[in-house]
């Protein structure tokens, strides 16, 4: 524990603070939140911060404190299961195309290559298209986006372990190939499945907002901080920034300080990717 | 050769995506046919031309065949949704798409490399702003960027446009200037740091301090082994992300409400017209593999150990 | 010639400064070959980069290296380029890293006669082509043309002496080039650097964790600890009265000494490279 402090730092510790007090208030939104935040009153509209408001209303007079509380929800689930999903897929494809090598590498390797070939928000959208919109198939269709990015690295590296000594000799003593891979090959990939999966979750963040934003993903009336940010586009032109600027904030702050945890995390690799 | 083997290969990723594309329809509940009509009221003629666009009375392959032969020749089919020729809605789109995908890219070349160079070389103020920047530049969304540009310099200052895309060739510059502001930054933000971080490697490898111990000038080692050296892993990340610029110029253009690709293929998801859809995705798979290998060929170019065994 | 009085260098840490070099004396007269011995960490390399100026940048480093009543310490600028270029020059271990691997091995020579020290394309052409056969290499042109993923070790170091001498400086720092190079290769490499040695009447400064190997080379060896000169004498005397106890383990610890014996002397012809090219 007193390693991970010294290794983040001041600054990195601030970061895992943020990101610690996002995810309470998503957790504890139903008990938090003043407010019902799908529910607005017309007259209400377009207040001003105050007492009972802490960030004012909506165009739609729904509490926005309230919204960016239980969006902070739809805006974490999401990425969670973008992340998860990926690291257990592409893990499991880059150990087995490790593991057997040869005919099983390559045509998994094709496959991946093939998924290489669209823009993550591409895949998305198709997928939207053909199963319809919202956040479980935006996920899901981003997991499978992001898996060859994953499986590509875990295989370099398994890649190189796979013909290390502590790996060979069990495996010529005739122990099963997924327990070797299990007991041996697999402790020394998790750091990198970690970083990963912490790079991963700030891009998925950002690109499931943007389907959000696009009406594709998490629907209205629900609270989410992609959908207010397009919600609010209009009050913004109208002059009423409030919505539309604090949902985009909440997005910087959290994935900028998730970068940051996952850069000191990591390495030097962690700011080098982008979709 | 090198250059052989990365097209034929690309080729193939082609014909295996759009058979992808072609067959995603199928993966829908329900019958081909009730997922291109989706509900909508249809008389027998254009359900019997849908039938036709689509030859769903013949086997599968055939079908994908007849598919693929028209698109090769231009013939993407006609609009789900109002029976517009999607090959003449594609024209009138690409320019601008293509004009934004083409001004982003030079912002990010220009402004990350060049901020990263300086940030390199030098401690000073620029420095600090890289740093600065590309730890919250890469968390900023897109769309939020754009919103951001647009609420500071079209809503409050007035000085660029608030939506289209314009005529002429200085008109539409102005006009996607911000967008293609919005679509580079985080980009070009993650760039700068990269090649920051590149060139201060370069700074201390071995090749560069020898040639200082030789006696080589300065100004010349910087350029000639620090920058042109440290353009080797820069190119890679700026390619990857100017791939990027395709999936980000969707947004971008939806939020600026620009004319283009981006804008049209969000409202053909939206109302599910599936023809567009596949026209388009076909399209931007086929950019950006290309826009892949180009990045690979530049790589192949600059480095003479690529394509070649090494020695000992 | 070259005199070093109490050198010392200390990098700023974390921790507090680290300290490389203590109180480093020693001199190399003109045409002299001076071993400097130690291991790993001893701070052999460091003490040739002070020379050169080549110290990392957050590097605090006192007393003085007068070279010819100059003190290098005190350069800096265009009379420290000079230096660098006419005066003193440096082979290092690893020709691969020392090599721009974007750069032709033709390139690579031209920068070191026409940017560093001041010859016209055109001359510095042909003296690269000069010097290649002067360090033993037969194929000129396409050594000239290849890149250095293409050449061998052995190849390499001989492009790296040529660039050396070129300048024909009076002092060469040889920071251990031949012990990523497999013995036979060690060998000729020795014998270009000796040769060019006595051609020029360079004086040699010549770092190596090898006892041996410097007894078969130099004319005297420092023997070097953790930053501090421990033992300075002639080979012979280090042999046979080692005087301080690291000497002692340092000769101890060697296999059986081959080249060290009176009537070994390394080969003094240059043998003609066989390069290996992959294309």
């Amino acid at each position: 524990m007193k390693r991970f402090v010294k290794r983040m730092g001041p600054l990195g510790m601030v970061a895992v603070g943020i990101v610690l007090v996002v995810v309470l208030g998503a957790v504890l939104a139903p008990v938090i939140a003043p407010y019902d935040p799908t529910v607005g009153s017309v007259t209400q509209r377009y207040l001003g911060p105050s007492a009972e408001h802490l960030l004012g209303t909506d165009q739609a007079g729904r509490d926005i404190f309230s919204r960016l509380l239980w969006g902070a929800r739809s805006s974490l689930v999401g990425p969670l299961i973008v992340v998860v999903v990926t690291a257990v897929f592409g893990t499991v494809l880059a150990l087995t195309s490790v593991w057997f090598g040869g005919l099983v590498d390559s045509f998994i390797s094709r496959i991946l290559d093939l998924l290489f070939a669209f823009p993550n928000l591409l895949l998305a959208m198709l997928a939207i298209v053909v199963f319809g919109s919202g956040l479980s198939t935006a996920a899901l269709a981003l997991a499978v986006a992001y898996i060859p990015y994953t499986a590509r690295v875990i295989r370099s590296t398994a890649l190189r372990e796979r013909n290390l000594p502590y790996i060979r000799s069990p495996q010529l003593q005739g122990i099963a190939g997924p327990v070797i891979t299990v007991r041996h090959l697999l402790p020394n990939v998790a750091p990198l499945i970690i970083t990963g999966a912490t790079i991963n979750f700030g891009f998925a963040m950002i690109e499931l907002a943007a389907l959000s934003f696009l009406g594709l993903g998490v629907q209205p009336p629900q609270a989410d901080w992609g959908l207010m940010v397009s919600n609010g586009q209009q009050s913004l032109q109208k002059g009423y920034p409030a919505e539309s600027l604090l949902a985009g904030l909440c997005i910087v702050i959290t994935v900028a300080a998730l970068g940051y945890v996952g850069e000191k995390l990591g390495g030097r690799a962690a700011a080098g990717r982008k979709a | 050769m090198y250059v052989l083997r990365r097209l034929l290969a690309l080729v193939g990723v082609l014909i295996v995506s759009s058979f992808l594309v072609f067959s995603a329809m199928y993966a829908a509940p329900g019958s081909p046919e009730n997922f291109l009509v989706q509900g909508r009221t249809v008389t027998p003629e254009v359900l019997a031309a849908i039938r036709e666009q689509y030859s769903l009375d013949d086997p599968f392959f055939v079908r994908f065949w007849n598919w693929l032969t028209n698109v090769l020749q231009g013939d993407f089919g006609q609009s789900l949704t109002n029976r517009q020729e999607v090959g003449d809605l594609l024209a009138n789109r690409l320019p601008t798409t293509l004009s934004l995908v083409a001004l982003s890219a030079l912002i990010i070349v220009i402004l990350g490399i060049g901020l990263g160079i300086i940030a390199g070389v030098r401690d000073g103020i620029v420095d600090k702003i890289v740093l600065l920047g590309s730890t919250v530049g890469f968390a900023v969304p897109t769309f939020f960027a754009a919103l951001l540009l647009m609420s500071v310099f079209s809503v409050g200052l007035g000085w660029f446009p608030v939506f289209g895309s314009g005529t002429g060739f200085l008109d539409r510059l102005w006009h996607l200037t911000l967008p293609a502001l919005a679509l580079a930054l985080p980009s070009a933000a993650v760039v700068a740091r990269i090649t920051r971080t590149a060139i201060r490697e370069e700074r201390d490898s071995e090749h560069s301090v020898m040639a200082i111990a030789r006696g080589v000038p300065a100004r010349i080692v910087l350029r000639r082994h620090v920058i042109r050296n440290s353009m080797l892993p820069v190119s890679t990340i700026v390619g990857v992300h100017i791939a990027g610029l395709i999936a980000g110029s969707f947004v971008v253009e939806y939020a600026f409400t620009l004319d283009g690709l981006g804008t049209l293929l969000v409202t053909a998801v939206q109302r599910k017209d599936f023809a567009v859809v596949q026209a388009i995705a076909i399209i931007l798979v086929a950019g950006f593999g290309i826009i892949n290998l180009l990045v690979d060929l530049l790589y192949a170019a600059i480095d003479p150990r690529v394509g070649t065994r090494h020695a000992s | 010639m070259l005199d070093i009085r109490s050198l010392s260098l200390s990098i700023a840490g974390d921790h507090g400064a680290l300290e490389i070099l203590r109180n480093v004396s020693l001199t190399v007269g003109r045409g002299e070959a001076v071993g400097l011995v130690g291991e790993s960490g001893s701070g052999k390399s460091m003490t040739l980069r002070s020379i050169l100026r080549t110290e990392p940048r957050n590097a605090t480093v006192t007393g003085s290296v007068t070279l010819e009543g100059v003190d290098l310490l005190t350069l800096a600028g265009e009379p420290l380029r000079m230096l660098r270029a006419h005066e003193v020059s440096m082979i290092a271990q690893n020709p691969h890293a020392v090599l721009n691997p974007v750069l032709p091995i033709g390139r690579y020579l031209a920068e070191g006669m026409h940017d560093a020290q001041g010859l016209s394309l055109k001359a510095a052409r042909l003296r690269a082509g000069e010097l290649l056969e002067q360090v033993g290499i037969d194929e000129v042109d396409r050594v000239l043309a290849a890149y250095p993923h293409q050449l061998s070790g052995g190849m390499l170091q001989r492009v790296v002496i040529a660039g050396a001498i070129a300048g024909k400086p009076k002092l060469m720092l040889a920071d251990e080039p031949t012990t990523a190079l497999d013995v036979t290769t060690q060998a000729e490499v020795m014998a270009i650097l000796d040769d060019c040695r006595r051609e020029l009447g360079m004086a040699l400064l010549f770092v190596t964790h090898d006892l041996d190997l410097a007894a078969a080379v130099c004319d005297r060896i420092n023997v070097m600890k953790d930053g501090e000169i421990v033992e300075t004498g002639v080979p012979d005397q280090l042999r046979d009265h080692p005087a301080h106890p690291y000497t002692r383990e340092l000769m101890e610890s060697r296999p059986a000494g081959i080249l060290w014996s009176p009537d070994a002397t390394p080969a003094p012809t240059i043998a003609k490279g066989h390069d290996d090219f992959s294309y």
